[in-house]
């Protein structure tokens, strides 16, 4: 663990590689279904169309999930180590449309060690930035996991 | 969708309209497939076991997006979810009732915008808050 912990802390600053993301009907529906969540602003282009928005639209909470894999494979890589979720921010600027292509910006912001009965624990906050293809920032999100 | 919420007719203290979930092993494999979280602590006991946990567990971010949706809900297709801060507090096990529930802390006006602020969380069977959080949202004035 204390290698492991040395690891993540050289790694503050660091950009992971960033991921894009080709947003279709199909991404929102599965989001939706997953989520269980029959909002027809999110998949009913007929209801859409009547709303200000003009057509169908991402949860605003499907930019939470965007690129989060590249996460998930750099912290489980290991698989001595559990990995636990402890918090989520999200500041969502514009909906997400079908047809939008999100590039996703992952960068390590911090990492903390602390000492617990089991050995100690990391906390690994990431920070997210999420641009459409028109280079605008439709929503910012900050990823806090836990790792022992 | 239900009828329009405004700003004018919210109340500090008032309670949103709590939403129930009660997630399955089928949803979380779903979830897994749609949010790329594919942490095998979500759909193989004994990998989950062997972490030491109790059993399969509910991924923090599919309930903290529960609490997304009961803010969508609410706030309806002429209101915005401007901020989402969520805590994971404890686990959620599939097969258990959760209750999204949410109450207006906060509403002010800043450059003509109209913001509500909410505590919010789900509670489990047993009444414990396993997710807390908060949400700001923008809503129609109203008349």
């Amino acid at each position: 663990m204390a290698d492991e912990a040395s690891k993540l802390k050289e790694k503050v600053g660091l950009e992971l590689e960033a991921v894009v993301c080709d947003i279709e009907k199909g991404t929102l529906r599965r989001f939706a279904q997953a989520l269980g969540d029959p909002n027809p602003l999110w998949q009913d282009e007929e209801y859409a169309v009547k709303t200000r928005y003009g057509g169908i639209i991402a949860p605003p909470t499907l930019a939470l999930t965007l690129g989060f894999s590249r996460i998930q494979q750099m912290l489980t890589s290991d698989p001595s180590l559990t990995v636990l979720h402890g918090s989520t921010e999200l500041e969502p600027y514009q909906p997400i449309r079908p047809g939008d292509v999100v590039t996703v910006s992952t960068r390590i912001a911090r990492v903390r060690e602390r000492p617990g009965k089991m050995g100690s624990t990391l906390f690994v906050t990431f920070e997210i930035t999420c641009r459409n293809q028109r280079q605008e920032m439709v929503a910012r999100c900050r990823q806090m996991a836990i790792i022992y | 969708m239900t009828k329009q919420v405004y700003f004018q007719d919210v109340a500090v203290g008032g309670e949103l309209p709590s939403l129930m979930k009660q997630p399955t092993s089928r949803q979380l494999v779903m979830w897994a497939g749609a949010s790329g979280d594919l942490n095998p602590i979500h759909y193989d006991k004994d990998y989950a076991i062997k972490r030491g946990l109790p059993g399969v567990i509910v991924h923090g971010q599919l309930a903290g997006c529960f609490l997304g949706q009961l803010i969508t809900d609410w706030a309806g297709d002429g209101g915005n979810l401007k901020k989402l801060t969520l805590s994971y507090k404890g686990m959620n096990f599939p097969g258990e009732a959760l209750t999204c529930r949410g109450v207006v802390t906060r509403k002010y006006v800043e450059d003509d915008r109209h913001f509500v602020v909410c505590n919010i969380w789900v509670e489990n069977p047993r009444g414990e808050k396993t997710v807390t959080g908060t949400a700001t949202v923008t809503l129609p004035a109203g008349d």
